[in-house]
């Protein structure tokens, strides 16, 4: 054969991975072929392609992976992809090099990695030299840990990723699961019967709804591949290359549906209400992508512009139990805090908490160690951070809310905010606990109320503004988005520093 | 049968809904009062009303089943 054919055509196979194989068309039922996606993803295709041929004396095109670097959105973006049709996209040796490389290549250069993910895991009868040693599979999630932080790390998860597999989307900054077809867990339904004799399917054990709803694994859950592929460009418009550079400020939409956020907000503080609605409210227009906008639903975190300026969104919803702060909304809301300022994206709070969840089942679960780490990831933050004082902002959950004495550059309130240490309620009782004991049972409803009212009037936004740094500023909510783009302009020129130190003791 | 639990600790202030009543996904069925809020609990799935097990003033904790459905 033709020297020059011969290379054409061990091309073409190893670009056609499995897709023409009878075997592979279960796999990919539902699914769009890896080069399809990558096609769809970057704008011209890839620009470059490494170790397309490894892998062919084994029979296996390209090891069941393409890595690669090209354009998302004009910015230079590096993946790496498993080609399910390829042995069920496993991980063999030459996969591990080609993984490997890529990571060290975005390091290097310091731009974005995505994880197309979509594989059965490692491949048992490669093991010998892939799984020991300074050159093996573990590599993979070493150098997941030394990229973290430097460059944005988005895992897309189409498809499986079982057993060790499962610790890359473990270990990226945020993953989007493709609905009944992304599936991760440490053991498999055949293990979890074997070992400990659980009958359970494998959407239930690890399927990406119950990985976006509980156990926190998901960020983002998607329909279909297509939706999965502009959501991950939409993402990455939110962040910069690295952690070096800031993020792009977009042109400018306005709100049009310009609501009258005196309306969205409920006066009465018990009263429920969806903090949505004033986030969309406040964004530019089509900007409101939310992260676990399943899990933790007390708690919103979502990315929103500004003016075109990009800004994470924390918020108590009370909507959903109150809005308290539970151990999960604390995991959600930290980890939110560190992505954003990792990539100096600015973070607005918006407070409407009656504080951390009481009793003994969050006790027991940790709900002080939990809320340690929400304190610490807000505390650490050190990007551009405005909290505003929507409705209630009461003791402990104040704080890790951002609240003033954790430093934000600036603490803003409606007119709506209730400021206090403790709710009227609980601090009649404390307060006036011996007296309420002395007074005959037939007046101590009437007495508790008539204080309570007292209490009640004394906590206002006016009461907190006379310090000037409880309250920099009292705004309209209709004027709230203005001032917040204002402040935000001023704001990212300031200079932050570190502490310096090895790594602070983190609570988890 | 489908059950509706509490989504948190918590005491039964209002039950809006009665046996035989139809609920659709997203509907209040319960309120708790909890951490001094009203905590609307809605169905997480639809059918009709067969038992109401909660009472008003109850205190329950989370995942105490307050109402079953069809």
């Amino acid at each position: 054969m033709d020297l020059y054919d011969d290379l054409d055509q061990r091309i073409k196979w190893a670009m056609d991975g499995g897709r023409n194989n009878p075997k592979s068309a279960q796999l990919l039922e539902g699914k769009l072929f890896v080069r399809d996606r990558l096609s769809l993803f970057f704008d011209g295709g890839l620009d470059m392609e490494d170790g397309l041929l490894a892998g062919a004396e084994k029979k296996v095109p390209a090891d069941a992976v393409v890595t690669g670097i090209g354009s998302v959105g004009g910015r230079k973006v590096a993946v790496i992809a498993n080609d399910i049709s390829v042995k069920a996209g496993t991980w063999g040796y030459q996969t591990l090099l080609k993984i490997t490389r890529m990571q060290e290549l975005a390091l290097n250069l310091k731009i974005p990695l995505v994880y197309f993910v979509d594989s059965a895991g490692a491949r048992i009868d490669e093991q010998k030299q892939s799984y020991l040693g300074r050159t093996a599979w573990g590599n993979i999630f070493h150098n997941l840990v030394q990229l973290s932080g430097v460059v944005p790390q988005l895992c897309v998860l189409f498809g499986p990723s079982p057993a060790g597999a499962a610790y890359i989307p473990g270990l990226c900054d945020t993953v989007i699961m493709v609905d009944k077809k992304a599936t991760a867990y440490v053991g498999s339904p055949r293990m979890a019967r074997m070992a400990i004799g659980e009958d359970i399917s494998e959407e239930d054990l690890g399927g990406a709804r119950m990985h976006c709803t509980l156990s926190g694994l998901g960020d983002i859950l998607v329909k279909t591949d297509e939706e999965a592929i502009a959501v991950a460009k939409t993402y990455l418009g939110y962040f910069p290359a690295s952690f070096e550079q800031k993020p792009s400020v977009v042109e400018a939409v306005a709100n049009g549906a310009s609501v009258d956020l005196t309306k969205v907000i409920p006066p009465d503080q018990n009263v429920p209400f969806d903090i949505k609605a004033l986030i969309q409210g406040l964004a530019d227009d089509g900007s409101f992508l939310e992260s676990k906008e399943l899990f933790a639903k007390e708690m919103t975190t979502a990315f929103i512009r500004l003016g075109g300026r990009g800004v994470g969104v924390i918020a108590n919803n009370s909507k959903f139990k109150g809005g308290v702060l539970f151990n999960d909304s604390c995991d959600k809301a930290a980890r939110f805090i560190w992505l954003c300022n990792a990539f100096n994206i600015p973070l607005l709070f918006l407070q409407d908490i009656s504080g951390y969840m009481i009793g003994s089942s969050v006790e027991k679960a940790g709900i002080i160690r939990h809320g340690a780490k929400l304190l610490s990831a807000v505390c650490e933050a050190t990007v551009p951070r405005i909290a505003v004082m929507v409705r209630k902002a009461y003791g402990g959950g104040y704080l890790a809310m951002s609240g003033a004495p954790t430093k934000p550059d600036a603490m803003l309130a409606l007119p709506t905010a209730k400021p206090a240490l403790v709710g009227p309620e609980a601090a009649i009782n404390a307060l006036y606990f011996n007296q309420i004991a002395e007074l005959p049972p037939a007046e101590r409803a009437a007495f508790i109320n008539e204080k309570r009212q007292e209490y009640a009037k004394d906590i206002n936004v006016y009461s907190a503004a006379a310090d000037p740094f409880a309250a920099e500023a009292v705004v309209h909510p209709n004027e709230l988005r203005d001032e917040l783009i204002r402040r935000f302009a001023i704001y990212s020129m300031k200079s932050s520093q570190t502490i310096r130190r090895r790594n602070a003791v983190h609570p988890v | 049968m489908k059950k509706i639990v509490s989504p948190m600790a918590g005491t039964v202030w209002k039950i809006l809904k009665s046996v035989g009543d139809p609920v659709e996904y997203g509907d209040a069925v319960v309120i708790l009062e909890s951490m001094k809020m009203e905590i609307p609990v809605d169905a997480t799935s639809q059918g009709v009303v067969t038992k109401v097990v909660a009472q008003e003033g109850d205190v329950v904790d989370q995942d105490t089943v307050l109402i079953e459905l069809s």
